[in-house]
């Protein structure tokens, strides 16, 4: 470290959506003033908001260069310590350096992690590196240099580079892009679009936000490549309304490629004119789907329709169209820059590449993970994500969003791949990885999947919205506690009906969270219907908590966190709850660290 | 296609007329309005519909097909709880229930006050801090059920202390 004493330091805050939760656009206004009161701040250090790191769990996150130091959770107050002792005193705050949970160690640098170091970053390749605001940024980074080997190439050449890549399309189907492009390219009508679909909408996804808001120009950049090759003059980049950051960091890339003659016309004195619009989604799950998409920029209700055609062939305003999703826009560059041999030796036999995850629900390190296709389950949750909050055991996995299933333990060696998934019953969708553990109830999650997709079927096919809306009405009342005997034949039967009979991805996919769970849980259904009982403690006229006289300490960490203050007991004494007051809320048993809340059957029923 | 919007007032009217007279920015309109007023007011949908010249209830199907349109006011301080999965699963269905309880209106409800309007929302794409609630721009993360009815006196008392 002492030759890079004289260096400039960079101090980079990351400001994606988790930590500007978290406060870290304080922080970031704190070393900005801080640092600007120093004398000759400009030969000391200079300040920068990334985008986001994915490590949201332990944000506000700051970097610091070149040292390559990482503090987590900072704070306001930690600021000045910071400025004294690492950028001037060129120290570390070692309170401020995460700690190992194993090993309790203090680690410095956020590449000795297991979190980051399993990780192979191609999408994510400038997240938390760059200012998303600086074109110069993601220039310095080889940024728009695909876009100038492109120029060079014809359009043929393009098209088949990334068929070799074996790129698949990363919004959910899976579809190869290469083809998607080739067969645009062989339409006779010369009028052509392009389409970023931004409007991700699968809860517990956050990808695409992640990528929009702290790369925004690779995503640009993929387009004009595509643009380039298919001869487009106009494409759309279609982001949910509720992304604020990304449509600011957009809407400032769009014009920054403008001023330096990467979009607009003749784009760099060339025969070629290429403009991008943004266009704000209304909050519509299915405008995910790509014809609900179309019809959603022409200004029609977001409603599917039958493909007879495909986009390529016949798509915006009946022209040809490309429509790609963001992360498959953020892999262009990489494989026409640096060629598709070298992206094709990632990943499986069919699946290339690498795929972005969000880590999500019960597991230590939440956050963004991107991973070589093929990696299994088990190394993300377990080597990545550090495995089950508060000790407890591992039961499933969701992938895929609403459309996708629930994988159990038996399959954590499964490797990740879009085949490898359907076969699983389950399929990648636009990533999410729900971990889930034994306070999970999976009826409840499949009633959870069921009671979103009545409310974003759009009502044109009948199986989808009166299919959905009865199996619905089975599962809350299975999980109220009133299942029959025969609920999962009929459910079954319903399931089958409603995935035959369905125009779009959103009806034929589902049933899937059903399907699943009764394929991989039928147990757990079981006891719901014939017991009278919710294992998992979640369906609340199923449940009863009680306290195990013999595990209590008496340590009154339920008492203080009950928000129905029904939880008695001295300290040190065992406590006792009132099935009178109790909501059922499950904090006790969540805050507890001895295991001593039991999950009992209901009485009475 | 008129020039000139007749049934708005002027803020209103400048909104809508911000955007070109055609039908693929109706979407946008509405975001814009939404975003000044809180909900659609009906005259703005009339006024849309008068100034692009497509018949009303087009604007109207347009406005309660998508999610993020309110045809009524919201409360000063709108309450939107994650219920995506992750959120799910860490326990919103608790905090909403606990909101509900403590406020006396459901998802999609104002208080009589106008003070809070609640609404769950699908994801917020924030999943790693689940569970996540926003109020008005203010994102609060990891929101347990002993903090939330704290978080919602904080902004009871921010209101009174307005008055």
């Amino acid at each position: 470290m002492r030759n890079k004493q004289n260096e400039v330091r960079q101090v980079m805050v990351c400001c994606g959506t988790g930590c500007q939760a978290s406060g870290s656009k304080q922080v970031l206004e704190a070393f900005i003033t801080q640092l600007q009161s120093l004398e000759g701040v400009e030969a000391v250090a200079s300040t920068k908001a990334t985008g986001c790191n994915g490590w949201c769990e332990q944000g506000p996150l700051v970097k610091i260069l070149p040292d390559d130091i990482t503090y987590c959770l900072v704070k306001v107050k930690d600021v000045p310590v910071i400025i004294e002792k690492t950028i001037l005193g060129h120290g570390i705050v070692e309170r401020l350096l995460y700690r190992d949970p194993i090993s309790k160690n203090r680690v410095q640098s956020h590449h000795q992690l297991d979190f980051y170091r399993k990780q192979k970053k191609v999408a994510l390749r400038n997240i938390g590196e760059i200012d998303p605001a600086s074109i110069a940024d993601y220039m310095a980074r080889d940024g728009y240099q695909a876009f100038k080997k492109a120029i060079t190439m014809s359009a043929q050449e393009i098209v088949d580079e990334i068929i070799n890549s074996g790129l698949r399309g990363r919004g959910g189907g899976g579809y190869p892009t290469g083809l998607k492009w080739k067969s645009c390219l062989q339409q006779e009508e010369k009028q052509r679009y392009i389409i970023c679909n931004g409007d991700e909408g699968d809860p517990g996804a956050f990808m695409d936000r992640s990528i929009m808001e702290g790369d925004p120009h690779t995503v640009i950049e993929g387009m004009l490549i595509c643009a380039m090759a298919l001869g487009a003059s106009k494409g759309y980049i279609y982001v949910r309304d509720e992304y604020d950051l990304a449509v600011k960091n957009l809407t400032r890339a769009i014009q920054d490629a403008r001023e330096h003659s990467l979009l607009g016309d003749k784009i760099m004195g060339r025969e070629f004119s290429f403009h991008i619009e943004l266009v704000r989604g209304g909050g519509a799950f299915v405008c995910g789907e790509e014809t609900a998409l179309l019809a959603s920029i022409e200004g029609n209700v977001g409603e599917p329709w039958d493909k007879y055609y495909f986009p390529s062939e016949k798509g915006l305003w009946g022209y040809p169209t490309v429509i790609n999703n963001v992360e498959t826009w953020a892999n262009i560059p990489v494989i026409i820059g640096q060629g598709a041999q070298d992206f094709a030796q990632i990943g499986t036999e069919n699946s290339k590449g690498t795929k972005v995850f969000s880590l999500v629900g019960k597991v230590i390190n939440t956050g963004l993970v991107e991973v070589p296709m093929g990696t299994t389950l088990r190394e993300i949750i377990f080597e990545i994500g550090g495995g089950i909050i508060n000790g407890r055991k591992f039961k499933a996995v969701q992938t895929g969003g609403p459309s996708g299933g629930c994988i159990p333990a038996e399959l954590l060696d499964l490797k990740l791949d879009f085949d490898s998934l359907h076969e699983a019953g389950s399929m990648m969708g636009s990533g999410g990885l729900i971990v889930m553990d034994e306070r999970t109830c999976m009826v409840e999650v499949a009633r959870y999947y069921l009671n979103f997709l009545a409310g974003e079927s759009c009502g044109k096919c009948v199986p989808c919205r009166e299919g959905i809306r009865h199996m619905l009405e089975i599962l809350t009342r299975i999980c109220e506690g009133r299942g029959r005997t025969g609920d999962l034949e009929l459910l079954e039967e319903l399931a089958e009906t409603v995935q035959e009979a369905s125009l779009c991805g959103l009806g034929k996919t589902a049933p899937n969270p059903v399907l699943s769970t009764i394929r991989y849980f039928r147990a757990e259904y079981l006891d719901h219907i014939e017991n009278r009982f919710c294992p998992a403690g979640i369906c609340r006229n199923l449940t009863r908590f009680s306290i195990d006289p013999e595990k209590c300490t008496g340590c009154g960490l339920c008492k203080k966190n009950c928000p129905a203050n029904c939880i008695s007991g001295e300290r040190k004494e065992v406590h006792t709850i009132d099935p009178q007051g109790c909501i059922k809320c499950g904090s006790c048993i969540d805050t507890c660290k001895f295991n001593a809340v039991l999950v009992q059957q209901e009485v009475g029923l | 296609m008129a020039d000139e919007v007749i049934h708005a007032d002027n803020e209103i009217r400048n909104i809508i007329q911000a955007y070109p007279p055609e039908k693929r920015f109706i979407l946008a309109v509405m975001q814009d309005v939404q975003k000044s007023c809180n909900y659609l007011p009906k005259e703005a949908l009339l006024g849309i519909a008068e100034y692009v010249g497509v018949p009303f209830s087009r604007v109207y199907s347009l406005a309660t097909f998508y999610k993020a349109f309110s045809l009524t006011p919201k409360g000063r301080y709108n309450i939107k709880v994650c219920d995506g999965t992750a959120c799910h699963i860490k326990g919103s269905p608790v905090l909403i229930d606990q909101i509900q309880n403590s406020l006396g209106i459901g998802p999609g409800e104002t208080t009589a006050d106008e003070i809070f309007s609640l609404e769950t929302v699908n994801c917020l794409g924030a999943c790693a801090i689940a569970p996540v609630m926003m109020v008005n721009d203010k994102v609060h993360p990891k929101v347990s059920s002993s903090a939330i009815l704290e978080i919602i006196k904080g902004y009871r008392k921010e209101a009174d202390h307005e008055e």
